[in-house]
């Protein structure tokens, strides 16, 4: 199996300050990757290492088969790069800025103008082609920005934070275009997020990544299944008699009953439920509401870096605010 | 990756000229200056003082011309650099330098881009002189005066491009620009013929590439200058192609984050 892109002990150091460490990955042709971690983590400088805007301080990887650091003429042919801030140019057409991508890549005359109807119309922007991007919302900047990732055939396609900023209408829109570039132009696509339902969603195979480390990779389904059951809420007539009838079984791992309130974890929580409810009618226990949560990528992180990504996010301006509300709060309760 | 690509060069000077035409309001109000200079400063000194060293039948709005026009192209030289800064804030410039063109063609369509600007400029501050009676030598004198324009233009356009790769922000820039804009324009004998300075601020001028330039195209357009055009066009060439080098160093080094 060949791949895409590999990489092998990539490291970046901006001074003393590590921004990537020592990251081994393989990505395959044809997937979609995601690079899922909170903002500082090292995504983007990882894709500006592979897009050869910055080079590695150790390490070294190949795109395409081509050197990053000995052949970045070659890894730029090879890949297209959609920025996390608006690259493009508001005081030109769509299609100019399209035409001006072309042109530098070298494209004739006849492939400029059947590449370009082909990439509008991928992301459908064709009847806003000739309006100045500075009339485009912020949506419609983000699909021209795709479309242009596209315009000289790339084999890879990074999208950093592609949908950042965006309603989650058209986030979910550039979703489909996501999905559809890679089917149907058979680009392989590396994608950073701090979004979990878009890596979830999106991606054939998420790394978590922390501190400029890969500390998770795997499909999405299979991180969540690593580290968890459904957890299964019941509000009961009578807890503490049905926590005891409960314990028995071995399908349920563990049992947390709070007043009338029980957290059942177990392995497969659709199949589950109907066999607690045959149950609680059999022992004429009464059953008031039931719900069920299945682990989320933000599970998942939570249980690799022992925070939420949230949390991670806040800037220190913010978490200083927090800390003070809370021991404010603490303060009046004592 | 090519060193000198004419495709690469040609795109970004094609940008360059969209955003010039569109931005019309620009033009105007960057010729506004030029001619109240032109009017106001020649009209003015014309009738309050006498200058000794002008030559019989020029009188000073014809000394004058030759240094607006110098003037107009050192100011919009230098600033065409802003399109650098404009880029980087706009996230533009990430998107020239990941592709696969060398940072030297990138310099050239910048430097085409800025030069060819600044030297439509010129010709208009000239025609619009020619316009209001200003009178010129003929038509090779015409011509000389353009290749005067278009080596002035081409050593202020990169300037402002090594100023735009070290400086990020656009306060500084203006700030660093005017810096320099101003001793080089007014040391240029643009405004008054360099003689009879004291000979501290006389060397000055002689070292000051704008001066050759400025003479040069009064030379070219009234058939009266300090030096020869032979030295005028000789120093303008040298500053010329070592501006063109050291830019294209010096841009060679810059990040885009």
């Amino acid at each position: 199996m060949e791949y895409a892109i590999e990489l092998e002990g990539l490291s970046k150091k901006f001074g003393d300050f590590t921004a990537v460490s020592n990251i081994n990955l393989n990505i395959e042709k044809g997937e979609i990757l995601g690079l899922l971690g909170p903002n500082g983590a090292g995504k983007t400088t990882i894709i500006k290492m592979l897009a050869t805007l910055f080079k590695p301080t150790s390490g070294f990887a190949e795109v395409w088969h081509h050197n990053i650091l000995k052949e970045q003429d070659a890894v730029r042919r090879s890949i297209g790069i959609v920025f996390q801030d608006s690259s493009i140019d508001t005081e030109l057409t769509g299609r100019e800025n399209l035409d001006f991508h072309a042109r530098m890549y070298g494209l004739s005359k006849e492939e400029r103008g059947k590449r370009i109807n082909e990439v509008l119309d991928l992301v459908e922007l064709n009847d806003r082609a000739n309006v100045f991007v500075k009339f485009y919302s912020g949506g419609m900047q983000r699909r021209l920005e795709i479309a242009r990732g596209l315009m000289h055939y790339p084999k890879v396609l990074f999208l950093d934070e592609p949908t950042l900023g965006l309603d989650a209408q058209t986030r979910h829109r550039i979703w489909e275009y996501i999905k559809r570039l890679n089917k149907a132009q058979k680009v392989t696509v590396v994608l950073t997020t701090h979004y979990m339902e878009e890596a979830d969603y999106l991606c054939d195979r998420v790394a978590i990544i922390d501190h400029g480390k890969i500390i998770a990779l795997d499909k999405p389904n299979n991180l969540k299944n690593a580290i968890g059951e459904d957890v299964i809420s019941l509000q009961v007539s009578d807890g503490g008699k049905f926590s005891d009838i409960l314990t028995k079984f071995e399908f349920i791992k563990r049992i947390r009953l709070h007043d009338d309130f029980l957290f059942l974890s177990v392995e497969d929580g659709e199949i589950t439920i109907p066999r607690i409810m045959r149950l609680a009618h059999e022992e004429e226990v009464l059953v008031h509401s039931v719900s069920l949560r299945k682990p989320t990528l933000e599970d998942v992180f939570l249980t690799f870096t022992g925070r939420t990504i949230r949390e991670q996010e806040a800037s220190a301006k913010e978490q200083n605010r927090m800390k003070a509300k809370a021991s404010m709060r603490m303060g009046g309760k004592r | 990756m090519k060193l000198i690509d004419f495709t690469a060069i040609y795109t970004i000077w094609l940008r360059e000229m969209k955003r010039f035409f569109r931005a019309r309001s620009r033009l105007i109000g960057s010729l506004a200056m030029p001619l109240f200079f032109l009017v106001f400063l020649g009209t003015g000194f014309n009738a309050a003082f006498k200058f000794p060293d002008l030559p019989p039948g020029i009188d000073y709005i014809a000394f004058l011309a030759p240094g607006i026009i110098g003037m107009v192209l050192l100011f919009n030289s230098i600033t065409s650099g802003l399109s650098v800064i404009w880029d980087r804030q706009f996230g533009f410039l990430k998107e020239i330098m990941v592709t696969p063109v060398s940072r030297v063609s990138i310099v050239l369509g910048k430097t085409l881009g800025g030069m060819t600007t600044s030297l439509l400029q010129g010709i208009l501050i000239l025609l619009i002189a020619m316009g209001i009676g200003f009178k010129i030598t003929g038509v090779l004198g015409f011509l000389s005066s353009v290749i005067c324009m278009i080596l002035i233009a081409t050593s202020f356009v990169c300037l402002g491009l090594i100023f735009a790769s070290i400086i990020n922000d656009m306060q500084g820039f203006h700030l660093i620009v005017s810096l320099f804009t101003f001793p080089i324009f007014i040391l240029s004998s643009a405004l008054f013929p360099l003689e009879r300075l004291p000979l501290w601020l006389k060397y000055l001028g002689y070292i000051n590439p704008l001066t050759y330039g400025v003479d040069g195209l009064r030379y070219s357009l009234i058939g009266v200058a300090h030096f020869s055009l032979t030295l005028d066009l000789f120093v303008l060439v040298c500053f010329c192609t070592f501006m063109i080098c050291l830019s294209t160093y010096i841009f060679r080094s810059v990040e885009v984050d």
